[in-house]
């Protein structure tokens, strides 16, 4: 398989190239700092990527960069065949009401940028003929919630998008997979307390390649957030704004 | 944004003390220890060599740090984050023909850990402590600098990081040998010995035939059968002996909750030691073994620590010199079992020569580690004992299991700690890197 990667220089995004690159897929890697592409690249090419691992600057907060590195990674890999997006930015609720700067790059980084570079790879992938988009949204996006409303609003808007790529382009070639994790013990999580149910990264890498391979269009990870979120969006307003979840 | 510490409660593997501390834990080790006095790993230290000494200190979590950055197959020679586990490394590379030239009893520790405790396995009597196949580390010191060292490059900072327990600085990077093996599989032989006499001499007659040895000791059996035990063998398999298939991932099972504080009392703990004894049925066995059951048998059952209850347990580990008679060995199994001690997991191994750590652990002489249940009264003066008995036979204690021992008792095994001191001293003159551990034994100040 040949995948681009958006994120794979830490949390999840980490694990799952990891899982890739084990079971031999070819990798290039996009992420915004060059000497952390470089690290990447080279631990990914030791624990057995088919390929030497290239690499090509793409900052989420800066769209003119999107089209350049996917040039990059079109002609290294010989034409894109799966695309994954683990990059984000987080901020707790707390942190983005008293920062409106935080907030806006936030906003704009997970929101508007993350559609406008999905749309550069649908275009790209839909020329070809197809391909897959994998992308981490979450389960923030699924209903308005107190600790998450910035946060989860950008992946509300961000789940939508992936749903109705889905809709349209499926039947053309192009496979959407919506990652939605729960609680992840990556560095975006450190500090917060874990739930009962909290996933650790490899475990989650292990199900999002599964997805990937099948081409399931949402997956929750760890699975058990399929049925909280299920409850959770159930429950009646007068309860959402008594509890803290 | 850099990384932001957190409160929270931190312990070691025995669970005991617990203390609260301020948590940092991120990819990026240089940003994350720039306010920090301590890093720690994966906590596999069993007492508070990895704790915080105030509520108010950071502790980096280097777990997330975990990229291999270089790695060279023809001199088998590694570089990587310290944050690296050594599970995560026997997963990469224990398939194409690398292992790490020494491996503790479990593979969940990280480099960092590993070079700050300077670990021995069962190779010790041949090939020394893990330090010896380190050749360069990426230190931050106290001043807040970033600094490469090795033999040739800050030689004093350099040994006294390897076994100085993470107080002369955050070791970020870690540069080492690794060991290229014929095959993934281990050739083991296991032989039930009768006493403690014939565990030393069998221990002393493998050396010379095994680059791989361990003994486990019946700790509750006592007179003639004192030190009776199993003592296990191995060298790595030849390929044309092993199997053609790498060794399949091992199942794990997870230990749920705490047990109950009476779930290892004396009778539970003599029908475990007696059934691991008699369970060896036939005298010597040998064969092709999983280099996991080999190396990692705890490893199995996640969580294990859980089965010692809420009190939590420490274990000992000393080591004593060689004697014609095993006077040593014998007089500190009899004052254990006499002082009502009693472990399920008790070790016996021979170690070889002093490594070039400025503190590390081991020196020729016979090694004895145990685990036990931490008593609120009689754990403390148990540990005196056991220490003074140290002290008169010439022995040392390891640091990453001790929770109980006096600074006194320390100051009287250690005629090296002097240097050590003198190494910290010149590195971190104000005092800013330090562990509950050594405000415990080196006396830091809080
Ligand atoms: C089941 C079991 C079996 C074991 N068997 C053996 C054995 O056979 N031989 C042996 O030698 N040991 C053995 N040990 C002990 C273990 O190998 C050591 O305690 C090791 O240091 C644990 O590594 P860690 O990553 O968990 O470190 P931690 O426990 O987190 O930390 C241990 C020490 O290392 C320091 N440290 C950790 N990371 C860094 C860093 N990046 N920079 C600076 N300092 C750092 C900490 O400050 C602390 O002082 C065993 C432990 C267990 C639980
Ligand atoms: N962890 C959870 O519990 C959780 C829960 C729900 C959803 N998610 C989502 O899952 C995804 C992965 O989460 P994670 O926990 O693995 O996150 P993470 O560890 O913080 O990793 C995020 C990745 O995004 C990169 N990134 C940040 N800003 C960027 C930018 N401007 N341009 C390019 N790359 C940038 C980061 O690189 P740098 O660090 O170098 O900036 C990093 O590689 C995210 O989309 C997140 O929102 C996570």
């Amino acid at each position: 398989m040949k995948v681009t990667v958006l994120g794979a220089t830490r949390g999840m995004g980490r694990a799952l190239a990891r899982r890739m690159a084990e079971r031999g897929d070819w990798l290039f890697l996009l992420e915004h700092v060059p000497d952390e592409l470089e690290c990447s690249a080279r631990d990914l090419e030791i624990r057995g990527a088919a390929r030497p691992v290239k690499t090509a600057v793409c900052d989420l907060l800066k769209p003119e960069t999107f089209g350049p590195a996917l040039d990059a990674a079109e002609k290294e890999l010989d034409g894109l065949e799966t695309v994954v997006v683990t990059a984000a930015l987080f901020g707790t609720q707390e942190q983005l009401e008293a920062d409106s700067d935080l907030a806006a790059r936030l906003l704009v980084a997970n929101y508007t940028n993350t559609v406008l570079f999905c749309e550069e790879v649908r275009r790209r992938l839909l020329r070809r003929g197809g391909g897959t988009l994998c992308v981490f949204s979450s389960v923030a996006g699924d209903r308005g919630r107190k600790p998450v409303i910035l946060y989860g609003s950008s992946k509300a808007g961000l789940s939508h998008y992936l749903e109705g790529l889905d809709h349209k382009f499926r039947a053309a070639g192009l496979k959407t997979v919506c990652v939605k994790p729960g609680f992840v013990k990556t560095g975006m999580t450190a500090g917060l307390k874990p739930p009962p149910f909290a996933g650790q990264p490899d475990d989650v890498a292990r199900r999002v390649l599964r997805a990937i391979d099948r081409g399931t269009p949402q997956i929750y990870v760890p699975p058990m957030w399929r049925l909280v979120m299920c409850v959770i969006r159930k429950l009646p307003r007068f309860v959402m704004r008594r509890i803290n979840f | 944004m850099p990384p932001q510490p957190y409160a929270t409660k931190l312990a070691g593997w025995g669970r005991f003390p617990v203390v609260d501390g301020l948590a940092v834990k991120s990819e990026d080790l240089p940003a994350a220890t720039a306010p920090a006095a301590l890093s720690r790993g994966l906590g596999r230290s069993y007492g508070d060599s990895s704790l915080p000494a105030d509520k108010n200190d950071v502790i980096v979590d280097t777990t997330l740090a975990d990229r291999i950055l270089a790695f060279d197959p023809d001199c088998a020679v590694l570089r990587a984050e310290a944050g690296l586990s050594l599970s995560a490394l026997n997963r990469a590379l224990l398939r194409k023909g690398y292992f790490t030239p020494v491996s503790p009893g479990t593979q969940f520790v990280t480099l960092g850990g590993m070079v700050a405790s300077d670990v021995h396995g069962k190779n010790h009597h041949v090939d020394g402590c893990f330090g010896r196949y380190v050749r360069r580390l990426k230190l931050r010191v106290a001043d807040g600098r970033i600094v490469e060292c090795s033999d040739e490059h800050e030689q004093e900072l350099f040994r006294a990081t390897i076994g100085g327990m993470g107080l002369t600085g955050h070791i970020l990077e870690v540069e080492f040998t690794m060991r290229k093996i014929p095959s993934p599989w281990i050739f083991g032989e296991s032989e039930r010995i009768a006493n403690l006499d014939a565990m030393v001499a069998a221990l002393k007659e493998a050396a010379a035939e095994w680059p791989m040895t361990v003994g486990w000791l019946d700790c509750l059996a006592r007179g003639e059968n004192l030190g009776r035990g199993i003592l296990m063998k191995g060298r790595w398999a030849e390929a044309d002996e092993a199997p053609r298939k790498p060794p399949p991932a091992k199942r794990r099972f997870r230990v749920p909750v705490p047990f109950p504080n009476l779930a290892l009392c004396r009778p539970n703990m003599k029908a475990f030691n007696l059934l691991y004894y008699w369970k060896h049925v036939r005298r010597v066995r040998r064969g092709i073994e999983h280099p996991a059951s080999f190396f990692y048998p705890l490893d199995m059952l996640d969580d294990w620590n859980l089965i010692y209850g809420s009190r939590g347990f420490t274990q000992y580990q000393c080591v004593l010199p060689h004697a014609a008679d095993n006077g040593p060995a014998r007089r500190f199994l009899e004052l254990f079992i006499s002082g009502g001690g009693m472990a399920f997991l008790c070790v016996i191994k021979d170690c070889g020569a002093e490594g070039d750590g400025m503190l590390s652990f081991p020196r020729p002489g016979i090694s004895i580690a145990m685990d036990f249940p931490i008593h609120p009264r009689k754990t403390q003066p148990f540990v005196d004992r056991l220490n003074e008995l140290v002290i008169a036979e010439g022995g040392r204690i390891y640091l990453t299991k001790d929770t109980f021992t006096r600074a006194e008792h320390f100051r009287a095994m250690e005629p090296r700690l002097e240097t050590f001191n003198a190494v910290r001293r010149k590195w971190d003159p104000q005092g800013r890197l330090r562990s509950a551990q050594s405000v415990r034994l080196l006396g830091d100040s809080v």
